[in-house]
């Protein structure tokens, strides 16, 4: 536990998580001592027993942060800032050992003899009974069933402890005791001098646990992770020796390669025959490596390796706890060069990692792909002006653009100044301006939005009033209304590019739709008397528009249009990951090619709280517009 | 010249369904200027139709409407109309809602302003210029859209069931308001209403009206409307004139009522 001390991030976290369990408790107490004392009203069912308890958030809050740092493993990595590195060094020799443990029931259900058995039998059952079908004619069944059967005997024979060969037998015995030579290492726990010298020097400046890629530091620097690092590469070595052991007698050999060779005689007419030859030489290569031992066999190299886990377990210590209760859904595992975190270590990352990955993006001159998720540039007002501005003004004016002098110089008319202004070519004040993934994001939806009102909602009280509008456009608009709009994606991506242009149409799209369906809604609910009473008081057919029936349907165009930014949210970062170079979709899209869990974690908050953040603005808005929604 | 003249007005609505609903037949009246019209029927007869034809909602499909010696064509603000909901404009104040005509019709809001007042105080409303309609009662909002209309200065004032809705306190003071306003700015209104007492109360002339087809019945010329200003509307219920003539209208409704009820069982 003293370890804790050895990184303030490690100090804080875990002052953090004991902090979070002490004001879970707190609150679950509080919250029990008040339901006790409460005199209000026992019935259920009362929502006022819903009202208030700022208690229950709390315990909320930390219920879900607790959850984040346990299975992120960043409480374990506070705690037991060694444990992954010890625990890399133990699944160096889990994972040497993989090749001999498999062969056994320890994970496995079966000997790997007895499964390979049950495969084959299972094979050779359906090859008997398509033998026995009437494909084919007595002839070739007196040709393919003796084969047939002297590949089963084969097979059977290898079980068989009268065929088994002594010196394999010694072979396995001799791996039997290689390995109890290394269980006895692992369990006398003593490093040599060597060992030791090596792991002092590892011990300096190594990283720690999350502090470099890779994540989890592969050199031991513990004296129980040296211990384990000092016998994997012996297990390795066993390990394929075992591999290499296979159950072939001579007698063996010799009726593999007599079965080869007839079946080679048999020829390739007709044609089911030589199918059948052909399953049956795939059997031929299934027994022939000699998998299978005779029951017993292998029984001394099983007791060795129970004998090790045994051991492994013990040495293990209490690493074995925090691997089972600290660190949850998931292990450690090794790989070829490097160990890493597997399960929700990996997939959930740290919060004190995020913080610190979130604070490195944030930072505008680092950001993601030298792009700022959210900063203020200054931009020359001349390129505004240039991109508002459409080129082909300057054509407009008469005359011709100036040509080059024979000594080489340009002059300047009337044109060609025009055709300056409009490309933003003449010299101005910067002005700031916002840029970066956020901004870029939140402004195709914006601008998107903004024309989506801008069209959808005259056209859609215009559909409201008259029959001709509704008639005209009602079938255009149902029917591509309802397609999703990422169907839609490709083909508008493709006519007005993968930049702005494209995901701003897109977006309209969908905005134009929803806004002219809420406002056609709004127009067509307006009350009969209301409009009468504008009459009566001599308001014109405009007036009526713009006084009555358009405040009339507000409620509907603002719920329109706060649906409206749900929608193109979602499709704008659905579209962003499709294609394009910018914005959040975009960041969490890259992040997924590079499998960067924290920086998709990342992109999921922020869009968490833009979407919050839009609601909250629409929520302000409804309330500060309509007081009235629903009082009429 | 300002009468309101109904000739030999014919409505027939054709139905989705391609029915035919006659819904006025052969009605003809006039209605002399200052003076004050109740019309009283059971429910289908047509007497909301017949309001929305003079309103110029909809046109007769035979006859015509004459005001100020032109024919009725279309909506016009010579001829304002309460509702029974009020149809106030629930989004605007007291005052956006009663300078709601004047402001249609750009005249200048520093007199504008001026008109409200007066207004809202006739009809009782001082101080809630600000007040956002939504938050009065149905009186208040009834006061509301009397002031709405009367703002305009129409010549004709055609009132669908006004107080319908209304409790019957709030009823009666809204009774002796429109009685009031009647007296004083001697306009020519016309009230709709299913409550036979409302209709003797609010009535100089009182229209019966039968259905299928929509028709006028009977005509009564009362004296109850003029008696109303000048005592209390409790003390006039109370007479035994206004009793006779109340059980007599109400009988002749019943029997109506009972004859649909017969022809449609």
């Amino acid at each position: 536990m003293s370890d804790i001390f050895q990184s303030p991030r490690g100090i804080f976290i875990a002052a953090l998580f004991i902090a979070l369990i002490s004001a879970l408790i707190w609150a679950i107490i509080y919250g029990r001592r008040l339901a006790k004392n409460e005199v209000t009203d026992l019935v259920f069912g009362n929502p006022q027993k819903a009202l208030g308890g700022y208690h229950w958030v709390i315990s909320g809050v930390a219920t879900v942060l607790l959850f984040w740092l346990y299975f992120s493993w960043d409480a374990a990595r506070a705690f037991f800032p060694n444990a992954a590195n010890e625990l890399c060094q133990v699944a160096k020799v889990e994972s040497a050992l993989i090749p001999l443990r498999s062969s056994f029931p320890f994970e496995e259900r079966l000997l790997r003899g007895t499964t390979l058995l049950n495969r084959d039998n299972t094979q050779l059952d359906i090859l008997r009974n398509r033998a026995n079908s009437n494909t084919f004619d007595d002839e070739q069944r007196a040709l393919l069933l003796p084969l047939l059967d002297r590949l089963v005997a084969l097979q059977k024979g290898m079980a068989s402890p009268d065929n088994f060969p002594a010196e394999i037998g010694d072979a396995l015995g001799g791996i039997a005791s290689r390995i109890d030579a290394v269980t006895a290492k692992l369990a006398a726990g003593e490093l040599s001098a060597d060992q030791r010298a090596e792991l002092e020097a590892a011990k300096e400046g190594a990283p720690k646990w999350g502090e470099k890629s890779p994540e989890v530091p592969d050199a031991p620097v513990t004296e129980r992770g040296a211990l384990f690092a000092s016998v994997a590469p012996e297990l390795t070595e066993i390990s394929s020796d075992f591999v290499g052991v296979r159950n072939t007698s001579p007698a063996f050999l010799a009726e593999v390669e007599a079965l080869e060779a007839e079946l080679k005689a048999i020829g390739k007419e007709p044609e089911v025959v030589d199918d059948f030859r052909k399953q049956l030489n795939k059997m031929l290569r299934r027994i022939d490596d000699g998998a299978v031992f005779p029951p017993g066999a292998l029984q001394p190299v099983e007791q060795s390796l129970a004998k090790f886990h045994d051991v492994q377990l013990d040495q293990k210590g209490s690493l074995n706890l925090i691997d089972a209760f600290a660190m949850p859904g998931g292990k450690i595992v090794a790989g070829n060069t490097s160990c890493s975190e597997q399960g929700s270590g990996r997939w959930l990352p740290k919060p004190s990692d995020t913080v610190g990955t979130f604070a490195r993006m944030a930072d505008p001159d680092i950001g993601f792909k030298n792009i700022p998720l959210l900063s203020i540039k200054q931009k020359p007002l001349a390129e505004m002006v240039g991109f508002v501005v459409p080129d082909w003004i300057a054509d407009l004016v008469p005359g011709a653009y100036p040509r080059h002098d024979a000594d080489g110089t340009i002059g300047e008319n009337l044109k060609s100044k025009v055709l300056n202004v409009a490309t933003g070519n003449f010299p101005s004040v910067s002005v700031p301006v916002p840029t970066g993934h956020i901004w870029d994001s939140i402004m195709r939806v914006v601008t998107g939005l903004f024309f989506g009102i801008l069209f959808g909602v005259p056209l859609g009280l215009l559909m409201g009033l008259s029959r001709l509008a509704k008639g005209f456009f009602d079938p255009l608009i149902e029917l591509y209304r309802p397609v999703p709009p990422l169907a839609w994606a490709p083909l508008i991506l493709t006519i007005f590019g993968i930049q702005d242009d494209g995901k701003i149409f897109l977006l309209f799209m969908v905005a134009f739709a929803i806004m002219v369906i809420s406002a056609r809604t709004g127009a067509t609910g307006t009350q009969l008397s209301k409009i009468h009473a504008s009459h009566s008081l001599g308001a014109s057919r405009w007036q009526i528009l713009r006084n009555v029936i358009l405040p009339n349907s507000l409620p509907e165009i603002l719920t329109g249009i706060r649906i409206s930014i749900g929608v193109c949210w979602g499709t704008l970062v659905a579209a962003e990951m499709l294609a394009g170079t910018t914005g959040v979709g975009f960041v969490e899209n890259v992040a997924r090619k590079q499998s960067d869990y924290e920086v998709i974690w990342i992109t999921i908050i922020i869009l968490g709280l833009l979407g919050l953040m839009f609601d909250l603005i629409m929520r302000w808005i409804i309330n500060k517009t309509i007081p009235w929604r629903g009082k009429g | 010249m300002s009468d309101l003249i109904a000739d030999h007005v014919d409505m027939t609505f054709t139905m989705p369904s391609g029915e035919q609903v006659h819904a006025l037949k052969d009605v003809s009246f006039t209605l002399k200027e200052g003076e004050l019209l109740s019309v009283l029927g059971p429910s289908g007869c047509g007497k909301t139709t017949l309001l929305n034809l003079i309103a110029g909602f909809l046109r007769p499909t035979g006859g015509r409407f004459e005001l100020n010696g032109a024919e009725i064509d279309g909506p016009g603000v010579e001829r304002g109309m309460v509702f029974q909901q009020g149809a106030l404009f629930e989004w605007l104040t007291v005052a956006e809602n009663v300078d709601f005509g004047l402001r249609m019709k750009k005249s200048p809001k520093a007199e504008n302003a001026r008109k409200v007042e007066e207004w809202l105080e006739i009809v009782g409303l001082q101080g809630f210029g600000d007040t956002p309609t939504y938050q009065l009662s149905g009186g208040m909002q009834q006061r509301v859209a009397l002031a709405r209309c009367l703002i305009n200065d129409p010549d004709v004032i055609l009132m669908d069931e006004p107080l319908g809705a209304l409790d019957a306190l709030t009823r009666e003071k809204m009774q002796s308001l429109v009685l009031k306003i009647w007296k004083e700015t001697g306009k020519t209104i016309m009230i709709i209403t299913h409550s036979v007492e409302e209709a003797l109360l609010l009535g100089e002339r009182l229209f019966v009206m039968a259905p299928r087809p929509g028709r006028l019945h009977k005509e009564y010329n009362l004296p109850f409307a003029d008696m109303g200003l000048q005592q209390d509307l409790r003390d006039v219920k109370k007479l035994d004139q206004f009793g006779e003539v109340r059980d007599e209208i109400l009988t002749m409704i019943w029997n109506m009522e009972e004859e649909i009820m017969g022809k449609s069982a």
